[in-house]
């Protein structure tokens, strides 16, 4: 890279490494705010829009981090909002909508475990991915980490309490409980396969490998499983590209929501 | 169906209704701010801090099962509070503070 700051002597994290961290966070953000004004229940509305300004606000922090490192007039803004589908770096599985498996342009109820158990799964990786983070070589990240791990945590104590209560619960909400970990487990493989990205970062120390938080992962996500009494799926099968930039097809739909009002308005500040 | 053909009781269909207290930062004692649904004490907290903290108001919290708070009635409300009104007695207002004292 040959940005002015990638030339001082503090490292840091490679861009798309942020991007990808950056992303996750946004695309979740975005996805669990649609549940603002939908909620099950009123006190579950605010939880799910405390979480969204959390994930969005760790976005921003990341963008305003990537924009730094990419120079060349980038924002926090260009970056969220005028980036397309290939150039997004965030899991499959955060685009996905709160619902049972869908084609593009089909619609359905949202389905409130699919979003707790989606919410669990990333949270367990991202409190052990942000702990380990607050030691990044990169000291804005390191930061970035310190604060995030605080939100993260309380996210990760939502999801699986929801989870254990939907598992332990009725017939009803263990069905849904299970049927929406059987929809979304194999997506979790995309966690494993390390992207360059990740591999440069980890070999820089600003960065993580994924093999070393796995086992970890697996512990929290196997006895939250094992108190909800719901069967943990094998997760084989077609691993999920979104890091690398290869999305489904919800995610095009969910940006342009989310990108419509900024492209219409380039430049409008309020 | 009626209820009494039923075997078992059936499942909780309303959440029990929780009063919330919290103290903030500089506060000494924990203050009523308002009420919730939720299953048991483990979820009302966390939809406590959910509610009512997301504006750093406090930094604890107490829930409290609103069923088991014995409330006055409103009805016995002459027999309860009005003959206070008129005994001003009872209020230190009758004493010289020396200046020295300053704001008491």
């Amino acid at each position: 890279m040959n940005t002015p700051d990638a030339q001082r002597s503090t490292p840091n994290a490679p861009l798309d490494y942020l991007l990808h961290l950056a992303d996750n966070a946004l695309i979740l953000g975005q996805r669990n705010a649609e549940w603002c004004g939908h909620g099950p229940i009123l006190e579950e509305d605010l939880a799910l829009a405390n979480n969204s300004l959390d994930l969005i606000g760790q976005a921003r922090l990341l963008y305003q981090h990537a924009a730094r490192l990419k120079g060349d007039g980038a924002t926090e803004d260009s970056l969220a909002y005028f980036r397309d589908v290939p150039d997004f770096r965030n899991f499959t599985l955060l685009e996905l909508p709160h619902s049972p498996p869908l084609a593009a342009t089909a619609s359905g109820d949202r389905d409130y475990a699919t979003t707790i158990v989606r919410n669990f799964l990333y949270s367990a990786l991202m409190v052990l991915l942000w702990e380990r983070l607050q030691d990044s070589a990169d000291p804005q990240l390191a930061a970035i980490a310190a604060k995030s791990l605080k939100e993260v945590r309380y996210h990760l104590r939502h999801s699986r309490d929801w989870l254990v209560r939907f598992g332990d619960g009725t017939d009803e909400s263990h069905a849904r409980a299970q049927a929406a970990l059987d929809h979304l487990m194999p997506y979790t493989q995309e966690f494993w396969t390390e992207s360059a990205a990740e591999i440069s970062a980890a070999d820089t120390a600003a960065g993580v490998r994924a093999s070393e938080i796995r086992a970890d992962w697996n512990t929290l996500v196997d006895s939250a499983l094992t108190e909800a009494t719901l069967k943990r799926p094998s997760s084989q099968g077609y691993v999920s590209q979104g890091k690398h930039g290869v999305h489904s097809e919800h995610l095009g739909f969910v940006l342009a929501e989310m990108q419509s009002l900024a492209r219409a308005h380039p430049q409008a500040t309020w | 169906m009626s209820a009494d053909q039923t075997p078992t009781a059936p499942a909780l269909k309303e959440w029990p209704l929780w009063e919330v207290f919290v103290r903030s930062k500089q506060g000494l004692e924990h203050k009523h701010c308002g009420s919730l649904h939720a299953s048991d004490a483990q979820h009302a907290l966390q939809m406590a801090r959910d509610v009512y903290t997301r504006r750093q108001e406090g930094v604890s919290i107490w829930v409290v099962p609103s069923a088991t708070i014995a409330a006055s009635d409103p009805g016995d409300k002459g027999e309860f509070f009005e003959p206070a009104a008129d005994k001003i007695y009872r209020h230190p207002t009758f004493y010289v503070i020396p200046d020295e004292v300053g704001h008491m």
